[in-house]
């Protein structure tokens, strides 16, 4: 028998770190051959890690949430033959960083056989309460008759006895509480406690990158109203019309074609600053991040070189990574390399939003829900499609004049559709 | 114009379920008319359970003199020549304590001032039903009303009951022995019953549709009984199907089996009860059902207001004891107190040899599991009654975090007597250190239920 050690391989791209996400395995598991053993994640993406070898898991390295090096030992396994352990010691392997001292896990009670012959340590039991985790309240039939004829539900009820059981004395001290007396239900409790949830993951990645953008960018935000009417007719208009294998388009791709037509004019704004270098990069490409909610938090999958998309191209393309992203299957460089992004609330409603800027970036545009708005035309008022437009510019590099013109003309595109399409 | 009652609650069926639920109302104070169209005391008392267990102690007593007359006697007791059964008596007595205890009950339900009416009702509405007595029509209006109606035996349609094919009820006042007895359906009816008339000499198969006996139990507690029923000489019948009978009669046909007929004098057909939802007006009220059954929420209440049902009537378990505890709490609702049926176990008897009993949880294999069992092979007081030899033990399924004990089962001759210490144990919500703590007499089958708790905590004295 010898030990295997599963270090953390090189996942690529240059990675020199990667953040334990989840264990898959405990200490005394026996896993076999390719079976999940750890998901880290690099930059946004999650890779799940195959154990190459089979065996007996002696040690886990690292809790979630820390970081490990690449190289680093996460897994030791005791595997049949020599194993690579005495080969790999020389070999200085970086310590996981900030790896926790392996946590002393007791070894596995001894599967109890049914029925139990011998003497096994029995454990002792615990005060756990049942009746909080969905078990029936366990109680007494004089206890019980007593809750009924209180209208207490004893579900409510911590027990102090063994294993969770009330007692008539619980039972007074509950309705003493304030449990209620005389209603079926206690609709208001106290509660108390506060969950802790470790910011690690996709979360910890995300904070960051909010930070990162806050504290360096001082953001410029800017609204304005659009008249959507005749983009909303046109939109009907093709959605009825359109090919079988057409997608089915919503606002983004027209604003998309907006971007694109106007961004050339104003270079400034489709760039990403490298405020330490102090150089601004001014992309001719223009790749469009689209901010998308999926299960674990936000995602920016990108849809690259927008300008040569048309727009039912546009459409697909965006509902294509934004369904990767939330399926988790978005490759490394379909969620990196935008140069302004979108991000839309538009189905929930609100007023109006301060995007936060996808650093390094230098813009984002936030449209906002399109209402049917009395406005005033020609001295009439009429009811028009009025849409709110949300933008948040990096101070630094966009000044305020050129962002709002910028704007200006992205709102003169959407009001007048067919300009979007005329060159 | 027939007289009209106008009485507080009305309760339809005399049985364990309506006389329980009339004689609390009287001691709550409720004016109180109980309808019975039979004999008080219900399937149980007249022709089910009192009378089963009087006809099998008296097969008991008669295997045990025949072992005494066969040659060289058994334990120094003999005798010289074999007992003889006259079962027209044997019924007279039967008779005689389904009499007294029927009698006990009328004498409760006078003393509760519950008003009985003899006859059959049929509801024409919600609340009033025509009762047909032999004084003429009585018209009966409740302001509450409980239904108990019961259950009846499950016929087939290709062997209904009549001639030779009888069900439990005929198989309890036969006056004379069948020489051969036939058993339709393993369940616990046909097997106490076909086990009872075996011991008294009559040659007894078992056809049974499924491949096992007692398919409610789990198969390491039927073992024993299916072990006794192989060593003396009971051919069950397994995965076979009963067809009807043949031609003259005397035989019945079946499928599946490694026979075509099983020759007969009585066939008993014992395959399950069903609730008796016809014949008495149901349809008239608007009750909603859970077919076949009338349903009923936590508080017996069904779908029409200040309607009740209990017992039979309502679900499984088809039990005399769930259907008196539930006539107990419809009189307590109906007087105000706030009830519910939530019992912790519903206790399960089977007096098959040797005898069933099961509370609560069977093992499920699941992780948070402990289970442990003690042989009344290493109880002395079993051994010392002839109970050590035929299998039997003690098991206890408890959860192995909290050690709360999840369910109870028994299987030997005479632990019948132990479900109520078994039901309690669930009901108190013990744990396995509960039971260990409890001193259990000696020389006593409970003793065994002890060292089942002793052995699940890893430290049985006697094993």
């Amino acid at each position: 028998m010898g030990v295997y050690q599963f270090r953390l391989p090189d996942v690529g791209e240059g990675t020199a770190e990667a953040e334990i996400v989840a264990w898959h395995v405990k200490v005394g598991d026996v896993v076999h051959e390719d079976q999940n053993l750890v998901d880290v994640m690099t930059d946004k993406a999650t890779v799940e890690m195959p154990v190459p070898i089979g065996g007996k898991v002696l040690a886990l390295h690292g809790e979630p949430g820390d970081m490990a090096a690449v190289g680093a030992v996460l897994v030791e396994i005791e595997v049949e033959g020599a194993g690579n352990a005495r080969a790999a010691k020389p070999a200085a392997a970086p310590a996981p960083i900030a790896a926790k001292a392996p946590e002393p896990i007791p070894a596995p009670v001894a599967k109890v056989e049914a029925p139990a012959p011998k003497p096994v340590a029995a454990p002792q039991p615990v005060a756990v309460q049942r009746t909080m985790t969905g078990g029936k309240p366990l109680a007494s039939p004089a206890v019980r008759a007593r809750a009924d004829e209180l209208g207490i539900k004893l579900q409510y009820v911590p027990g102090t006895g063994p294993a969770g059981r009330i007692t008539h004395h619980d039972l007074d001290a509950y309705a003493q509480s304030g449990g209620a007396i005389g209603s079926a239900a206690p609709a208001y409790a106290t509660r108390d406690g506060v969950d802790e949830v470790k910011v690690i993951g996709l979360r910890r990645r995300i904070a960051e990158r909010m930070q990162e953008s806050k504290r360096r960018i001082p953001h410029y935000a800017y609204i304005d109203e659009v008249d959507m009417t005749e983009l909303e007719s046109l939109r009907a208009y093709l959605n009825a019309t359109k090919k079988a294998d057409q997608p089915k388009l919503n606002v983004l791709p027209f604003l998309m074609r907006a971007l694109v037509k106007v961004l050339p004019e104003f270079p400034q704004i489709n760039a990403r600053f490298d405020d330490e270098a102090g150089v601004v990069h001014r992309h001719r490409a223009i790749h469009i991040g689209i901010a998308t909610q999926t299960d674990n938090g936000l995602i920016v999958p990108v849809v690259k070189h927008a300008e040569a998309r048309d727009i039912w191209d546009c459409a697909r393309e965006v509902a294509r990574v934004a369904t990767a992203a939330r399926e988790n299957k978005a490759a490394k460089d379909e969620l990196s390399g935008s140069t302004i992004t979108i991000t839309s609330l538009g189905a929930l409603g609100g007023l109006a939003t301060t995007p936060v800027i996808n650093y390094p970036e230098v813009a984002i545009i936030g449209p906002n829900a399109i209402i049917d708005r009395p406005v005033v035309r020609d001295g009439q008022i009429v009811v028009r499609k009025m849409m709110n437009l949300s933008s948040s510019f990096d101070h630094r590099v966009v000044d305020g004049f050129d962002a709002a013109q910028f704007i200006q003309r992205i709102k003169g595109l959407l009001e007048h559709p067919a300009a979007i399409f005329v060159d | 114009m027939a007289e009209h009652i106008h009485t507080k609650v009305l309760i339809i069926g005399g049985g364990p379920g309506g006389y329980v639920a009339a004689i609390r109302c009287g001691q709550l104070g409720l004016d109180t008319t109980l309808v019975e169209g039979d004999r008080l005391g219900g399937t149980c008392l007249i022709r089910g359970c009192i009378p089963s267990k009087a006809i099998i102690h008296v097969a008991g007593q008669f295997e045990t003199m025949m072992q005494a007359a066969e040659k060289g006697g058994r334990h120094g007791l003999s005798l010289s020549s074999p007992p003889k059964v006259d079962l027209a008596e044997t019924v007279k007595w039967k008779d005689g304590v389904v009499d007294k205890l029927n009698g006990g009950v009328t004498a409760l339900l006078k003393r509760a001032k519950v008003r009985v009416v003899a006859g059959w009702a049929t509801f024409r509405d919600g609340k009033t039903c025509t009762v047909a007595t032999k004084e003429g029509e009585v018209l009966i209006t409740g302001e509450k009303v409980l239904l108990a109606t019961g259950s009846l035996p499950v016929e087939l349609p290709f062997l209904k009951f009549g001639g030779d094919v009888i069900s439990s009820s005929e198989a309890l006042s036969l006056l004379k022995l069948p020489k051969r007895l036939v058993v339709v359906g393993a369940g616990y009816i046909g097997l106490e019953l076909g086990i009872a008339f075996h011991k008294l000499g009559v040659a007894v198969e078992v056809v049974e549709a499924t491949d096992r006996i007692l398919p409610q139990y789990d198969a390491q507690l039927v073992a024993p009984v299916a072990k006794w029923l192989e060593k003396h000489g009971i051919t069950v019948h397994l995965k076979t199907k009963a067809e009807g009978l043949t031609e003259n009669g005397k035989a019945l046909r079946v499928s599946g089996g490694a026979k075509a007929e099983l020759p007969g004098d009585k066939f008993l057909v014992t395959v399950g009860r069903k609730p008796r939802t016809t014949g008495w007006g149901l349809e008239n009220m608007s009750v909603d059902m859970a077919s076949p059954f009338v349903k009923v929420d936590e508080q017996c209440r069904t779908s029409m207001k200040d309607v009740f049902a209990i017992g039979d009537l309502v679900g499984e378990p088809m039990l005399e004891h769930k259907a008196a505890t539930q006539g107990e709490l419809v009189a307590e609702i109906i007087a105000g107190k706030r009830r519910h049926f939530r019992p912790a176990a519903i206790p399960a008897v089977c007096f098959t040899e040797p005898e069933i009993v099961s509370v609560g949880a069977l093992p499920s294999g699941g992780a948070n599991e402990i289970v442990a069992q003690f042989p009344f092979a290493a109880n002395g007081r079993a051994l010392s009654m002839e109970a050590g030899g035929d299998g039997g033990f003690v098991r206890i399924v408890a959860a192995k975090d909290d050690h709360r004990v999840l369910g109870i089962q028994a299987v030997g001759a005479h632990i019948a007597e132990l479900a109520g210490e078994f039901s309690h144990a669930l009901e108190m919500g013990a744990l396995l250190e509960d039971v260990a703590g409890t001193i259990h007499a000696h020389p006593t089958l409970g003793e065994a239920y002890h060292e089942a708790a002793l052995r699940a905590l890893g430290h049985a004295i006697h094993i």
